[in-house]
C-alpha cells in the first residue's frame, strides 16, 4: 500500500464523515438538493484552479462564496423564490465552468481525482473537516429547532439570520472539500445519501446524526477500496457504495 | 390577581404594505384567560407572534415587569401546528433537550401535562381523564405520538423554564372532541397550579364560555373586548359575517 493511497483514504474518511453530519441537518431542513446545486456553482472555480495549478478546493470555495453572494443579492432585488435563484446561478456557473475547465481535466473536475491528494492536502482536509464539524456541532440544536418552527426558535432568542449564515458558509466549505474527492457533479450525493440512509434506520436524533456520520465514513472507505481494487473512478465508486447502503436500509426501514 | 401583566396601546402591525392589525388597545391582568376570536385572516396569529416579540410593530406593548424584550418576562408559546417536526427523527426527550432543561424538570412537566412515564407495575391500568400512562414516553418518537399526546407535549415544551404567560394558537386543531376537552381541562389545571396568565386563539365558542375571563373579537381592528357573557349573537355575526348559531353554556 503506497503512502499516496493512504493520504486519499484518510482524507476521504474525514470528508465523508463531516459530509454525512452536515447532510443530516440539510435533509431535515428540506435542503437536500442545495449541496448538489452548489457543487455545480463550484465548477468555474475548479476550472480556474486547474488552469493555474492551485488547489481545487481553494478555487471552488471562492466561487461558492461568490455564488452565495449573488443568490443573496438576487433575493433582495426580486421576490422570486430562493429555489429559482439558486437554479439560475447554478446553470450559469455550469455553463461558465464548461468553458473554463481545460478539456483534459474535465473528467477530474466533474468526478474528482483522489490520486492527486498529497500529504499537505490530507492535513488540510483533516483540519477543515474538524473545523466544519465543530461549527455544525455548535449550531445543530438551534438549526433543528429553527427547522421545526422559526417562530419557536425566535421566541427562544435564536438569531436565525446569523445561524443561517454560519450554516451556509459551512455548506460552502463542505462542498469545496467534497469536490476534491467526488467532483462537482457528485458532491451533492456525498452530503445527502448517508443522511437519507440514516433516516431510514433511526428512531431518534442521536441515531440519525451518528448514523449519517458513520455511513458517510463507510461509503468513502469502501468506495476508495473499490477504486483501488477495480480501477473504476473513485468518485462514482464512493457514491455507488453509498447508494448500496441506502438500498439495504430500505429493507430494515423503521 | 389585580396586577396588569400586559398592556397594549395603539398596536399597529403591517406586513408587505398591508395593515394586519389596526389600533389595538387592551389589557390583561395576571391569572386571566383571554380568548382571541375572529375569522380566518383576522390577524389572530399575527397578534400572538407580535406579543411574542418575533414580528415588528408600531405602538406600545408593555409586559410587567416592563422589559425591552418580552422574552424576559418568560412567555411560553404553543404554535398552531408544526408540520415539519415529523420529518425529523426525534424522541420526546430530545425535543425537550432543544430547550435547555434538566431531566428533573422534564419529568415534573410530563407529570403536570398528564403524560406519566410508565415505570411502576401498578401504573399500567390506571389511565384517567387527566392523565395517561405512556410506556417510556421520553424515548418515544415524536412522529409516533397521537395528536392529543403531541399537543400535550407542545404545551409541556412551552412550560419549560416556568413561564408566567402562555400564548396558545388554536390548541385543538385536529384533535377529537374528548382530546379537546382534556386539553382545556389541562389548561385550567395548569392555570390554577402555576398561576398562569393565558392568551388563547380559538374558534371554539364553548371554550370561550367555559374558560375565558375575557374575550377579544378581532378582525384587523378590535371589534369588542368584553367578558364572555356579553358576547351576543349580533356581535358574533358582525365578527364572522353572516348568521352564527351558538349555544351559551351556563357557568358551573
Amino acid at each position: 500500500m503506497n503512502s499516496q493511497f493512504l493520504f486519499s483514504l484518510i482524507s476521504g474518511i474525514f470528508i465523508g464523515g463531516v459530509a454525512g453530519y452536515l447532510g443530516s441537518l440539510m435533509l431535515s431542513k428540506r435542503m437536500a438538493l442545495v449541496g448538489d446545486a452548489l457543487g455545480h456553482v463550484a465548477l468555474p472555480g475548479i476550472g480556474l484552479a486547474l488552469l493555474f495549478g492551485l488547489d481545487v478546493s481553494f478555487g471552488a470555495f471562492l466561487f461558492l462564496l461568490l455564488g452565495i453572494f449573488l443568490i443573496w443579492l438576487f433575493e433582495i432585488k426580486t421576490s422570486l423564490p430562493m429555489e429559482a435563484l439558486v437554479g439560475v446561478v447554478f446553470v450559469a456557473s455550469l455553463a461558465i465552468g464548461f468553458l473554463i475547465v481545460p478539456e483534459p481535466e474535465l473528467l477530474e473536475a466533474l468526478f474528482g481525482d483522489i490520486s492527486k491528494v498529497s500529504f499537505e492536502m490530507m492535513i488540510a482536509s483533516i483540519i477543515f473537516s474538524l473545523l466544519i464539524f465543530l461549527v455544525i456541532n455548535r449550531i445543530y440544536p438551534k438549526m433543528i429547532l429553527a427547522n421545526i418552527s422559526e417562530d419557536l426558535a425566535k421566541s427562544e432568542g435564536i438569531k436565525i439570520k446569523k445561524e443561517n449564515f454560519i450554516y451556509l458558509l459551512s455548506i460552502a466549505a463542505m462542498v469545496a472539500l467534497g469536490v476534491k474527492i467526488v467532483g462537482s457533479l457528485l458532491v451533492g450525493a456525498l452530503v445527502i445519501i448517508p443522511a437519507a440512509t440514516a433516516r431510514n434506520l433511526s428512531k431518534n436524533l442521536k441515531e440519525y446524526y451518528l448514523g449519517s456520520v458513520v455511513l458517510g465514513i463507510l461509503s468513502c472507505l469502501f468506495g476508495i477500496l473499490l477504486f483501488r481494487l477495480t480501477g473504476l473512478l473513485a468518485g462514482p465508486s464512493i457514491i455507488l457504495t453509498s447508494t448500496l447502503f441506502f438500498l439495504i436500509s430500505l429493507i430494515f426501514k423503521r | 390577581m389585580e396586577t396588569v401583566i400586559l398592556k397594549v396601546e395603539n398596536l399597529n402591525v403591517e406586513s408587505k404594505g398591508e395593515r394586519i392589525l389596526e389600533n389595538l388597545s387592551f389589557e390583561v391582568k395576571e391569572g386571566e384567560v383571554l380568548t382571541i376570536l375572529g375569522p380566518n385572516g383576522a390577524g389572530k396569529t399575527v397578534l400572538l407572534k407580535t406579543l411574542l416579540g418575533v414580528l415588528p410593530y408600531k405602538g406600545k406593548i408593555e409586559w410587567t415587569p416592563p422589559t425591552p424584550h418580552p422574552k424576559d418576562i418568560k412567555i411560553g408559546y404553543v404554535p398552531q401546528r408544526l408540520p415539519f417536526i415529523k420529518d425529523i427523527p426525534m424522541s420526546v426527550g430530545e425535543f425537550f433537550k432543544l430547550k435547555v432543561s434538566s431531566e428533573k424538570e422534564v419529568k415534573e412537566i410530563l407529570n403536570s401535562i398528564g403524560l406519566k412515564d410508565y415505570n411502576s407495575p401498578t401504573a399500567s391500568s390506571h389511565s384517567s381523564f387527566y392523565s395517561e400512562w405512556v410506556p417510556n414516553i421520553l424515548a418515544k418518537k415524536i412522529g409516533d405520538l397521537s395528536s392529543g399526546q403531541f399537543q400535550r407535549i407542545l404545551v409541556g415544551w412551552a412550560l419549560v423554564g416556568n413561564p408566567q404567560v402562555l400564548l396558545f394558537d388554536e390548541p385543538t386543531t385536529g384533535i377529537d372532541i374528548s382530546g379537546q376537552e382534556s386539553i382545556y381541562e389541562l389548561l385550567e389545571k395548569l392555570r390554577k397550579e402555576r398561576n398562569l396568565t393565558i392568551l388563547l386563539v380559538t374558534h371554539d365558542l364553548s371554550i370561550v364560555y367555559k374558560l375565558a375571563t375575557n374575550c377579544l373579537c378581532l378582525n384587523k381592528k378590535m371589534l369588542c373586548y368584553s367578558v364572555p357573557k356579553e358576547l351576543t349573537s349580533e356581535r358574533l355575526s358582525q365578527l364572522y359575517g353572516g348568521k352564527i348559531k351558538f349555544y351559551q353554556h351556563s357557568h358551573e
